[in-house]
C-alpha cells in the first residue's frame, strides 16, 4: 500500500507541472501587451512601467516561469491588482467558507441520492421509481444558476424561512443550507441514477439470493451486503463532484453572496484581476489532482484486487 | 441510414420524446428568421416587459421581443453546442488514437496532457479563455472545446488500446499496412459507436456551460441572444417581471433534458446489457 500511494504521488508530478506551466502561460500570452491588459486602457506610462517591473516582464519567459514556480512552491500565489493584497491571505479567509460549502452539499447529495437510489432499485419499475427516474433527469439538466435563483427568490422571497437577520456572519450553518442544496441538487441526481443501476446489478447476485433464502432481514441485505459493493461507484461520485464545486461555486456563492473562493473568483474575473484568477484556476486544479489521488488510495484500499491492477498500470 | 431507422423504432418512450424535442429545436432554430414574429434587436423601452399585441410571450428589459430572440437564441445555442463539441471530438479522437495505438511514450505524453486539461475547472477555465480572447462565438467554441477534448481522448484511447489486439488488425500488418492505414480503416471505424455516443452525450454539458458562460457575462457579445445572456438580463427584474428568466431558463432545462435522454438511449443501444438496469 505504501509503495503504491508513493507510486501514484509520482505519477501526479508532471501533471502538476504542466498544470503550473499552462496556468502560467494563459496569463503571458495574451495579445498584446500584458501589462496594458492588467491595468486597464487608461494606466499612464508610470503605472505601466511600474507593473511591468512588478510581473517582470522586462525579463526571459523562462525566467519569468522559474520564479513564479519558485514562488508558488512557497505558497506565494502573488498579490491582487486591485487590492494589492497577498491572495494568499485571502485564501486562507476565503477557503473554510468553500470548504464548509462543499462539505454540506457532499453530504446532501449523498444522503439523498444514495437514498433515492435505493428506494429506486427496490421498487423497480413501481411509481416512486418513475417518479424519481424525472426528478434526477430534471436535476441533471437543470442549470446550476437557474436552480439558484429560483431557489434564493422562493426561499428568501416568497417563503422567507432561511433569510438570517444578520447576512454578514458565516459562522453557522443556516446561510450555508440553500446553497448547500443547490449545489448537491445536480451531484444528488447523478448519483442516485448510478446508486440504482449499481444496486439492481448487485441484487440480482447469487448471494443476495443466498442471503434472502437465509430469511435475512431485507434492510440487512440491502445495508450490508448491497450497497458495500455498490460502493466503488459512488465513491467515485461523490469524490469526482467534489472536486467540481469550485465550478459551481463560482455561480452558487455569488448568487448568494458567500465570501469564498468561488464569488472571490468572480469578483476577479469582473475586475480583470489576472494573478488573482490564475490563483484560482490554479487552486481548483490542484485541489482536482488532490482529491483523485485521494480516490484511487480509498480505492486501493476498499478492493486490494484494484490496488494490484493498478500499481501494475503505473509501473508500466 | 436503415440502422439509425431500426435504432429510432426500438426506442423507449422517453427516447422517441427526446429525439422529437431535438428535432423541434433544431428545425425552430433553423427557421428563426421565418417563424420570430420580429428581429431580435429590435427595441423599444416604452414596450419593457408589457404584454403587447404581436409578442406572445411579452417584452425584455429593452422591450425586444422574447420569443424572437427565444428562436435566434435556440440557433445560436445549438450552434456553438454542436461545433464545440465537434471540435472537442476532433481533437480527442485524433489524441486518443494516436496515444492508444502507438503506446508507449507518446501515449504517456498524451495521457499527462489530458490529465492537465482535466484537472483545470472547466467553468474556469473557459471563463479564463474568454477573457484573453476577444467576445466572439468563435472564442466561446474554443473555450467548450478547451475542457472538453481530454475526457474523449481518454475514452477513444480505451477502445483504441482495445481495438489493436484484435486479429483483423494482426492481419492487415502481416499484409505490410502502415500504422495510418490501420488506425482508418480498421480502428477508427470500429471506435465509431463509441465516439458518437460520447458525442452526443457531452452536448447537454456544452449547451450548459455556454449558458453558464452567457450568464456570467463571458460568453458571446451581450447584444446577441442567447438563453444564458437573456437570464443573466432577467434577473434584475426577478420580482417585478419572472417570466425574463423563466421563458430562457425553460429552454435551456428543456433542451438539456433531451439531449442527456437521447445520450442515455444512445449508450443503452450501444451496449444492450446496461439496458436492463436503466
Amino acid at each position: 500500500m505504501i509503495e503504491y500511494t508513493i507510486k501514484r504521488i509520482f505519477a501526479a508530478i508532471p501533471v502538476l507541472f504542466g498544470i503550473l506551466l499552462l496556468t502560467f502561460l494563459l496569463l503571458n500570452v495574451i495579445p498584446g501587451d500584458p501589462a496594458r491588459a492588467v491595468a486597464g486602457p487608461r494606466a499612464d506610462e508610470q503605472t505601466l512601467a511600474r507593473i511591468r517591473s512588478e510581473m517582470e516582464l522586462d525579463k526571459p519567459l523562462m525566467t519569468r516561469f522559474f520564479s513564479y514556480s519558485g514562488k508558488i512552491l512557497k505558497g506565494d500565489f502573488g498579490n491582487s491588482i486591485v487590492t494589492g493584497r497577498p491572495i494568499m491571505t485571502s485564501f486562507k479567509e476565503k477557503f473554510p467558507v468553500t470548504l464548509k460549502l462543499a462539505v454540506m452539499a457532499a453530504l446532501i447529495s449523498a444522503v439523498l441520492g444514495v437514498a433515492m437510489g435505493i428506494i429506486s432499485a427496490v421498487n423497480k419499475g413501481g411509481f416512486i421509481d418513475k417518479l424519481s427516474t424525472v426528478m434526477t433527469v430534471t436535476g441533471i439538466s437543470v442549470p446550476i444558476f437557474l436552480a439558484a435563483i429560483v431557489i434564493s427568490y422562493v426561499f428568501t422571497v416568497k417563503i422567507p424561512i432561511f433569510a438570517s437577520a444578520d447576512t454578514t456572519d458565516f459562522s453557522g450553518l443556516l446561510p450555508f443550507i440553500l446553497p448547500a442544496a443547490t449545489l448537491g441538487m445536480r451531484s444528488a441526481a447523478f448519483l442516485a441514477r448510478i446508486v440504482r443501476s449499481g444496486m439492481i446489478e448487485v441484487l440480482n447476485n447469487d448471494y443476495i439470493r443466498t442471503a434472502k433464502a437465509k430469511g435475512l432481514r431485507k434492510s440487512r441485505i440491502l445495508f450490508s451486503h448491497a450497497l458495500t459493493n455498490a460502493l466503488i461507484p459512488i465513491i467515485t461520485v461523490i469524490a469526482l463532484d467534489f472536486s467540481s464545486y469550485l465550478n459551481g461555486s463560482v455561480i452558487v456563492e455569488t448568487i448568494f453572496t458567500l465570501p469564498g473562493i468561488g464569488s472571490f473568483a468572480m469578483n476577479a474575473i469582473s475586475q480583470r484581476d489576472y494573478p488573482v484568477i490564475q490563483a484560482t484556476i490554479l487552486c481548483g486544479a490542484f485541489i482536482f489532482i488532490f482529491i483523485n489521488l485521494l480516490t484511487d488510495l480509498i480505492y486501493a484500499w476498499l478492493n486490494p484486487q484494484i490496488r494490484d491492477e493498478m500499481s501494475g498500470k503505473v509501473s508500466k | 441510414m436503415t440502422k439509425f431507422a431500426e435504432f429510432l423504432r426500438n426506442m423507449t418512450m422517453a427516447g422517441k420524446f427526446a429525439f422529437l424535442g431535438i428535432v423541434i429545436v433544431i428545425l425552430l432554430g433553423i427557421l428563426a428568421p421565418a417563424i420570430a414574429p420580429h428581429s431580435p434587436h429590435d427595441q423599444d423601452i416604452t414596450r419593457k416587459f408589457k404584454k403587447v399585441d404581436g409578442y406572445p410571450l411579452g417584452c425584455d428589459e429593452l422591450g425586444r421581443c422574447v420569443l424572437s430572440r427565444l428562436l435566434y437564441g435556440a440557433r445560436l445555442s445549438l450552434t456553438i453546442a454542436l461545433f464545440a463539441r465537434l471540435l472537442a471530438i476532433l481533437v480527442g479522437v485524433a489524441v486518443g488514437l494516436t496515444a492508444g495505438y502507438f503506446g508507449g511514450a507518446i501515449d504517456w505524453t498524451l495521457m499527462r496532457l489530458a490529465d492537465i486539461f482535466l484537472a483545470f475547472p472547466s467553468l474556469l477555465l473557459a471563463i479564463a479563455i474568454s477573457m484573453v480572447m476577444d467576445s466572439s462565438v468563435q472564442t466561446v467554441i474554443f473555450a467548450i472545446a478547451a475542457s472538453g477534448w481530454a475526457e474523449i481522448a481518454k475514452i477513444t484511447r480505451a477502445s483504441a488500446m482495445e481495438l489493436k489486439t484484435k486479429e483483423y488488425v494482426t492481419v492487415a500488418k502481416t499484409f505490410g499496412a502502415g500504422d495510418f492505414r490501420i488506425i482508418m480503416t480498421h480502428i477508427l471505424p470500429n471506435a465509431m459507436p463509441v465516439i458518437t455516443v460520447v458525442f452526443t452525450m457531452g452536448i447537454a454539458s456544452a449547451v450548459l456551460t455556454e449558458a453558464s458562460l452567457s450568464y456570467l457575462g463571458m460568453g458571446v457579445p451581450p447584444e446577441l441572444p442567447t438563453w444564458g445572456g437573456m437570464v443573466n438580463a432577467g434577473k434584475d427584474y426577478l420580482i417585478a417581471y419572472p417570466a425574463a428568466v423563466f421563458y430562457p431558463g425553460l429552454a435551456i432545462a428543456f433542451l438539456v433534458i433531451v439531449f442527456n435522454l437521447f445520450g442515455d438511449e444512445l449508450r443503452d443501444a450501444m451496449d444492450p446489457a446496461r439496458r436492463v438496469n436503466l
